[in-house]
């Protein structure tokens, strides 16, 4: 893929530092800080993949909803196509809003279950495309619906009418809706059985080849990182401890902690 | 496969929400308080229709009057005509043979049907000269039915508008509140406590008597109604600050903050929805407190003033010792419909809870 786009760089994050306070007594004083991400930094080629890998509460997901502001950010900096977008207002940060779409790890709490498919993916053309009239908006939920291989029928169903796996493809429709250039896969698999899972990851490719995506993909599962990214980041106790190729990291981990989410990937399924 | 049984459980919930009714009616004790309530209601609706007098009509000669029999005469109905043998201790008897004929849909006192078309047709009416006592007469003659059909519309609506200001308040304080957190919260929560603290007896009676001297009586139903709200709303909206507070972390909720949407939106598209149900169960369970309060007001004298009838006032004109005395069990029906229509509200909010309950879990 690196032939065919570019290779430019479309997100930098630098020295990113996502600190909780512990609030205690009933003055609630800060006394302490949960470290959820300390000093992380990184870089996103446009068109590429980079897988962010690393056991529960180490941070990964954390990282991914700061990007969107859903996380505050205590220290650092976040740079998309070279413009900082730490520091940005709600209303300045309004556009990125478009361009970074992300996807969810549970399809069960991903939807509104009172909303219709229609009404789930067509909120976010709502928000950015307000000239939009009804039919143009209900043609372009079609049209998603077929490309992320759900039928146009499925309208004006309810979530609670599909399957895990349908259910993420509704996600990801939503996510690609309104165009964006990059998207945050929040663990998007790890709720799903091994062959929807599949699916989904190939699914996310086509799209990816197809709409030149960028994928900032999260997960815990180092088969799944593996297969799907261009790039590794390993992440634990909220720092990144190595980052290198996707091939480089499977077949000469440095890092010690690296070496045993290596060692304990279950061998029959990763090849 | 993992979610083929989470997936079945939740289409089933989903279906049955679809028809709380139908299931409502399915259940005998649902199907009996939805008929009792329904009949209670369109009394009040259309009490100048089925009350034969006015609230204020009085017959000084037939003070605490029994309830009048009913028999079948000459192939129609007809009411027994009693004669008042002792005045002193109300005492009245029938004498043998003599009654009048009940008329259907005839005409009556003047009124507006519904309060717009002029009328003066009446369900039953008896000759001028003659009373029919369904529920028997009070102290100045009033006809007790009457004033038990022409109270229902305040008593049963009172609950109505106080629920709707009520739900409408906590969900907004706590909403917001639930929603953006932090010091809003912290605030408004303890303004909510405040109000907590205060025993409602005691705010309501204050709050009653510093705004008495303001307002005439046809006023003070609205001020009763605002009252009892301004003290319901806070149990209510802690409760919906619980839910928005574990609703807003919802992935549903994340989504639509990452896409841009607008907090206000969020809360009316993705939070209140996921309300509903237990908006709607808690609404039934209250009402029948501000049933009671209105009745605990105006049986304080506080409430509801002459001649306007509501139920707690006719229950504090029962009060008097004679009527204890002289066992005018009539006078006590405005209790009895109180207690009807609490219970029935309050099976109601049950069956309702147990039909909805498994949605909330879900």
């Amino acid at each position: 893929m690196t032939e065919i786009i570019p290779k430019n760089t479309l997100l930098e994050v630098r020295n990113l530092k996502v600190h909780f306070p512990v609030l205690t007594g009933i003055f609630r004083r800060k006394n302490d800080f949960i470290r959820a991400v300390d000093d992380v930094s990184f870089k996103v080629d446009r068109g590429s993949t980079v897988g962010l890998v690393g056991e529960s509460g180490s941070g990964k997901t954390t990282i991914g909803r700061s990007l969107v502001k859903l996380a505050p950010v205590t220290e650092g900096s976040i740079l998309y196509e070279n413009e900082d977008i730490t520091q940005m207002s709600t209303k300045s940060f309004f556009p990125y809003r478009k361009k970074i779409q992300m996807i969810f790890q549970d399809p069960y709490n991903s939807l509104n279950p009172r909303l219709t498919v229609y009404q789930i993916i067509s909120e976010p053309l709502e928000i950015h495309f307000i000239e939009w009239d009804k039919t143009r908006k209900r043609k372009r939920v079609e049209e998603l619906l077929q490309k992320v291989g759900l039928e146009s029928k499925h309208i004006d169903r309810y979530p609670h009418e599909f399957s895990g796996g349908q259910r993420q493809r509704i996600g990801i429709a939503r996510a690609l809706a309104v165009e964006p250039e990059f998207i945050i896969c929040d663990e998007p698999v790890s709720s799903l059985d091994v062959s929807v899972q599949a699916q989904i990851i190939n699914l996310l490719q086509d799209l990816q080849e197809e709409l030149a995506l960028t994928y900032l993909f999260i997960a815990h599962d180092l088969a799944v990182i593996e297969h799907i990214s261009d790039y590794v980041l390993v992440m634990t106790k909220g720092k990144i401890v190595e980052q290198a190729t996707a091939e480089s990291i499977y077949q000469s981990p440095q890092n010690n902690y690296t070496k045993s989410l290596l060692a304990a990937v279950p061998h029959l399924s990763t090849k | 496969m993992h979610g083929l049984i989470h997936e079945s459980g939740l289409s089933e919930i989903l279906k049955m929400k679809q028809n709380i009714l139908k299931q409502l009616l399915n259940r005998p004790l649902g199907f009996t308080c939805i008929i009792i309530l329904a009949i209670f209601y369109l009394c009040a609706i259309f009490a100048p229709f089925i009350a034969p007098y006015t609230t204020s009509e009085q017959n000084l000669k037939k003070s605490y009057h029994p309830p009048t029999g009913i028999i079948w005469k000459e192939g129609r109905l007809h009411v027994k005509i009693y004669k008042n043998i002792d005045p002193t201790a109300a005492k009245y008897e029938y004498s043998f043979g003599n009654s009048v004929p009940i008329h259907f849909f005839a005409k009556g006192y003047p009124y507006k049907f519904l309060g717009l078309i002029p009328s003066d047709r009446h369900l039953f009416q008896v000759d001028r000269d003659n009373k029919i006592y369904l529920l028997g007469s009070d102290s100045t003659g009033r006809d007790t039915f009457s004033r038990l059909v022409y109270g229902s519309r305040i008593s049963l609506s009172i609950g109505l508008i106080a629920i709707s200001i009520t739900m409408i308040m906590g969900f907004i304080v706590g909403g917001l509140s639930g929603y953006y957190g932090g010091k809003l919260d912290f605030f408004t929560m303890r303004i909510v406590e405040f109000l907590m603290a205060i025993p409602g007896l005691y705010l309501l009676l204050a709050l009653r008597s510093a705004l008495a001297p303001y307002f005439d009586s046809a006023q003070m139903f609205f001020l009763i109604v605002i009252i009892l709200a301004s003290i319901g709303w806070a149990g209510t909206a802690r409760i919906i600050r619980g839910m928005s507070l574990s609703i807003r972390s919802r992935q549903f909720v994340l989504a639509a903050e990452s896409m841009g949407q607008s907090s206000i939106i969020i809360l009316f598209k993705h939070i209140l929805p996921n309300l509903t149900s237990y908006l709607l169960v808690a609404a039934t369970l209250s009402i029948p407190g501000y049933i009671l309060g209105e009745a605990a007001l105006s049986f304080l004298g506080l409430g509801i003033q002459e001649p306007s009838a509501s139920w707690g006032l006719m229950l504090s004109q029962a009060q008097n010792m004679k009527v204890f005395m002289l066992n005018f069990w009539w006078l006590l029906t405005p209790g009895l419909a109180i207690f009807i229509t609490v219970i029935a509200f309050n099976v109601l909010g049950d069956i309702l809870r147990d039909i909805i309950d498994p949605k909330m879990k879900a």
